[in-house]
């Protein structure tokens, strides 16, 4: 589908500078680990960090496409939850029924925050955060403020624990192959090219006749969808609804996404760079959790988070004074 | 009178690439002093590394009797050099006397803003240039023109001694134009120096002393205006010869040439709201019909309202025999293409490329099974690239790298590409130098000689006088005449523009 002429990485490379930053820091950290660690390399460490981790990177693909067009959607981490607790529901009738019903709940939230933004013109942070609130209100009604467990006699539980070659876990293939979609779709569709337009500058868009609200809903549908799908492997990976979960993972999504170059302010964004952002910032939990595990020094599961904000902030930083450079650079071109 | 500001032998340059070589410029004490030359001769960076933006590589600077060594931007204010940006940069949100006043509020006790005396001092201040406004609004509920005063009040309220006023007029109409002439022949008689930076020639006749002409980082010429004329002064811009250009004529454009054909577009008596009650106008295949009047006579809201983009409240416009399109998609399905007004917020995408930019109203028509075909992309920008003259490293140059001139010819090349019917043209040349400006006016007529219609506005009567085969005035929303090419003088558009205002008054 990307036919040589269509793509050429180093051009790709070149145009996406702003997130540099994170492909280096994120090798570094591989290679850290690689490098101190016996099994940090092991098959039993990289599927179970790929498994717990493709929940965060696909809520963070469907964010990346939202702040693209210059919004935010704060609902994921609760609508993941609420729809971890719908496939739970489901999940007798096995994966082929829960799965796609779960996304389309998700889908649904999305239509939700796009009736609102788009419709009653409501800033897409407020829209959000009020989904936010009554997915998480709704997840609980639902559940009875309980975890659900699922159907282990179905085939549901297969998606979280088992794995092709031994190595990947379904959850992280599904994941991927969401990713390369979207991936094509942001850079060779003129969807991607509309939604990024609205992003660097929404009036223009409009005026342009380019299809602005459809494209703005799109971002929310599938931001949801994504947020659904993260609520499925979150089911089926610990083989339960999880009505309580999903905490601040918006914030963790933001964080990926930001750390992967994309501007909050909209018009600039990649799916590989906000993939490699989520990786990165499982990879700093992963790495504290082999540090305790030689005993050498032990830090909390608080002083975890500490660290790790530090460590965003550093790659931020890194990051701001790349783009500067570059800013200067091309101001006298 | 003396010397207040001497810049000498100027010499700056980024990465190697010279943008000032030997750039020199002497202001004296109350004197309107104007700077021109094209886009990309200098003229903002020489007003950068005045004011301590930019760090100069050689040369001196000499302020008010001594060496000047500013490196920050408060420096230079604090020397008594203000300047007014073509981007106001004002607080909107706050008030009048709080934009006046910030940072240097009238205190009790010294901590608490005396607001009584701030709100008094501003009235004062203003009072001075004739603006009586209530100082307690937020500044953003006034016009451009206000605000734009309220900024030189605060200049001249920090007691500058230079006053840089950058594309001062470019948001102005014909009256605010004569308030802010006012306010500098104000400037002068107080002794405060005004360097004026303007591409409206016009203009620096009525209100400027002397120019300095600027080419390719260097100074060419500095004479008094009053022993000048508009040719010279262009010719000086350019670096060509002015009998030359005498010949060519003033634009490119050559209105009233044009073959008439079939009609494309009827608007009968329609309205959008209270800036455009009653707007008739045709335009045929192969002309170009003009939109005259001042800033706010709704020739904007016209363009808008044929383009789909406003909803009519009354009248009906006919496009090629059938009905009026309801959003600008649509349009541009029937065949309509606007080149907006506001190339910042309505034109440009800044953060892609001049491929993107290019390419955006044209996805529809590059789109296969919802894949941009990226051969056909590539191969089609460099052909517009090329026919249009566009001066970029490569089509994945970001637009905002571009210079104005640049800007504006991948945002036309956007709409020639899609070969509309009909192409409403807002202010096609303005910020634009006056080489790319002549390049401009050619594509265009060139567009319109191979059968195509074009609206043309412009706040430059001579671009319209020259340039349009027929010219519907326009005066506080209402179109109210039409002049026909060849005949139209600039002094004929004028008059039909004053006879109104008689009627009306």
């Amino acid at each position: 589908m990307l036919n040589s002429d269509a793509f050429d990485l180093r051009k790709y490379v070149s145009r996406n500078s702003q997130s540099v930053a994170v492909w280096i820091a994120l090798f570094a950290l591989i290679a850290f680990g690689l490098l101190r660690y016996d099994n940090f390399g092991g098959a039993y460490n990289v599927s179970s960090f790929l498994n717990y981790n493709s929940m965060f990177i696909v809520i963070s693909m469907g964010m990346c496409f939202v702040i693209i067009t210059g919004g935010i959607d704060l609902s994921v981490g609760s609508v993941a939850a609420f729809t971890s607790v719908v496939a739970a529901y489901l999940s007798p009738y096995g994966l082929e029924v829960a799965l796609p019903l779960a996304v389309l709940v998700g889908v649904a939230f999305g239509a939700l925050n796009a009736f609102c933004i788009i419709v009653l013109r409501i800033p897409p942070f407020i829209a959000t955060l009020a989904t936010m609130l009554g997915a998480k209100g709704g997840a609980l009604v639902i559940s009875g403020a309980s975890t659900i467990a699922v159907d282990w006699g179905s085939n549901f539980t297969r998606m979280g624990m088992e794995k092709v070659f031994n190595l990947f876990p379904w959850s992280i293939v599904i994941v991927a192959i969401v990713g390369v979609f979207l991936w094509i779709i942001l850079e060779t569709t003129s969807l991607g090219r509309t939604i990024l337009a609205i992003g660097g500058g929404e009036d223009a868009s409009t005026l342009m006749g380019l299809k602005v609200n459809r494209a703005k809903a799109l971002v929310y549908l599938i931001s949801g969808g994504c947020a659904g799908l993260a609520g499925v492997i979150l089911a089926s990976g610990f083989g339960a609804g999880q009505p309580l979960e999903g905490i601040a993972w918006e914030l963790s999504a933001i964080a990926s996404v930001v750390v992967g170059g994309t501007l909050l302010t909209g018009g600039l964004g990649s799916i590989p760079a906000t993939v490699a952002g989520a990786l990165l910032l499982g990879l700093v939990f992963n790495i504290l959790n082999f540090e305790n595990g030689r005993g050498t020094i032990s830090f909390s599961a608080y002083w975890q988070m500490v660290i790790r904000g530090g460590f965003l902030f550093a790659v931020i930083l890194f990051q701001s004074r790349m783009t500067k450079g570059r800013k200067a650079k091309g101001a006298t071109a | 009178m003396t010397t207040l500001l001497e810049m000498n032998a100027i010499r700056k340059a980024f990465n190697g690439v010279a943008a000032l070589s030997g750039a020199s410029i002497a202001i004296e004490r109350g004197e309107v002093h104007a700077l021109i030359g094209q886009n990309g001769a200098g003229k903002s960076t020489m007003i950068k590394v005045l004011t301590g933006v930019y760090h100069r590589d050689g040369g001196t600077i000499l302020f008010n009797g001594a060496e000047s060594v500013l490196t920050t931007p408060r420096e230079a204010q604090a020397t008594g050099i203000a300047t007014i940006y073509q981007e106001l940069n004002l607080v909107p949100l706050r008030s009048v006397t709080e934009n006046v006043m910030l940072g240097y509020e009238p205190k009790r006790l010294g901590t608490f803003i005396n607001w009584r005396e701030a709100h008094r001092r501003t009235r004062e201040i203003l009072m001075r240039f004739g603006i009586d406004i209530d100082v307690k609004m937020p500044l953003g509920s006034y016009s451009t023109a206000i605000q734009q005063l309220v900024a030189i009040a605060r200049a001249v309220s920090l007691d500058a001694k230079l006053v840089i006023m950058d594309e001062p007029t470019s948001s102005l109409d014909a009256s605010e134009v004569k308030v802010l002439f006012g306010v500098v022949r104000g400037l002068r008689d107080a002794g405060v120096s005004v360097l004026y930076v303007s591409h409206f020639l016009d203009e620096l006749f009525e209100i400027c002393d002397r120019v300095t002409t600027m080419r390719d980082g260097q100074t060419v010429g500095c004479v008094k205006l009053a022993e000048t004329t508009k040719l010279e002064l262009i010719a000086g811009m350019l670096g060509r010869d002015p009998d030359e250009i005498a010949q060519a004529g003033m634009t490119e454009f050559g209105g009233g040439a044009a073959k008439q054909g079939e009609v494309l577009l009827t608007a009968q008596d329609i309205a959008t709201g209270p800036r455009l009650s009653k707007f008739d106008m045709t335009l045929h295949r192969g002309e170009i019909v003009g939109l005259g009047g001042l800033l706010g006579a709704g020739r904007t809201e016209a363009a808008r309202a044929l383009f789909g983009v406003d909803a009519l409240t009354r009248g009906k416009i006919t496009l090629k025999g059938a009905g009026a399109p309801n959003s600008p998609a649509e349009a541009i399905r029937a065949g309509l293409g606007f080149l907006t007004e506001d190339r910042k917020a309505e034109g440009i995408i800044p953060g892609m490329s001049v491929r993107e930019n290019l390419t955006l109203a044209l996805l529809p028509k590059l789109t296969r099974n919802g894949q941009i075909d990226r051969a056909r992309e590539r191969q089609l920008v460099q052909k517009y690239i090329d026919a249009l003259g566009i001066k970029t490293a490569d089509m994945e140059q970001p637009i905002r790298e571009l210079s104005g001139g640049n800007q504006q010819k991948v945002l036309l090349a956007r709409w020639l590409a899609n070969e509309p019917d009909i192409l409403i043209l807002d202010e096609p040349t303005r910020g634009v130098d006056v080489g790319a400006k002549r390049e401009i006016q050619m594509i265009i007529r060139d567009y319109v000689d191979r059968g195509f219609g074009v609206v043309l506005i412009s706040s430059e009567f001579e671009e319209l006088v020259e340039g349009a085969d027929r010219i519907v005035v326009l005066n506080e929303g209402r179109s109210i005449g039409e002049l026909k090419n060849p005949g139209i003088t600039e002094h004929k558009l004028v008059q039909a523009l004053a006879h109104t205002d008689e009627v009306t008054a």
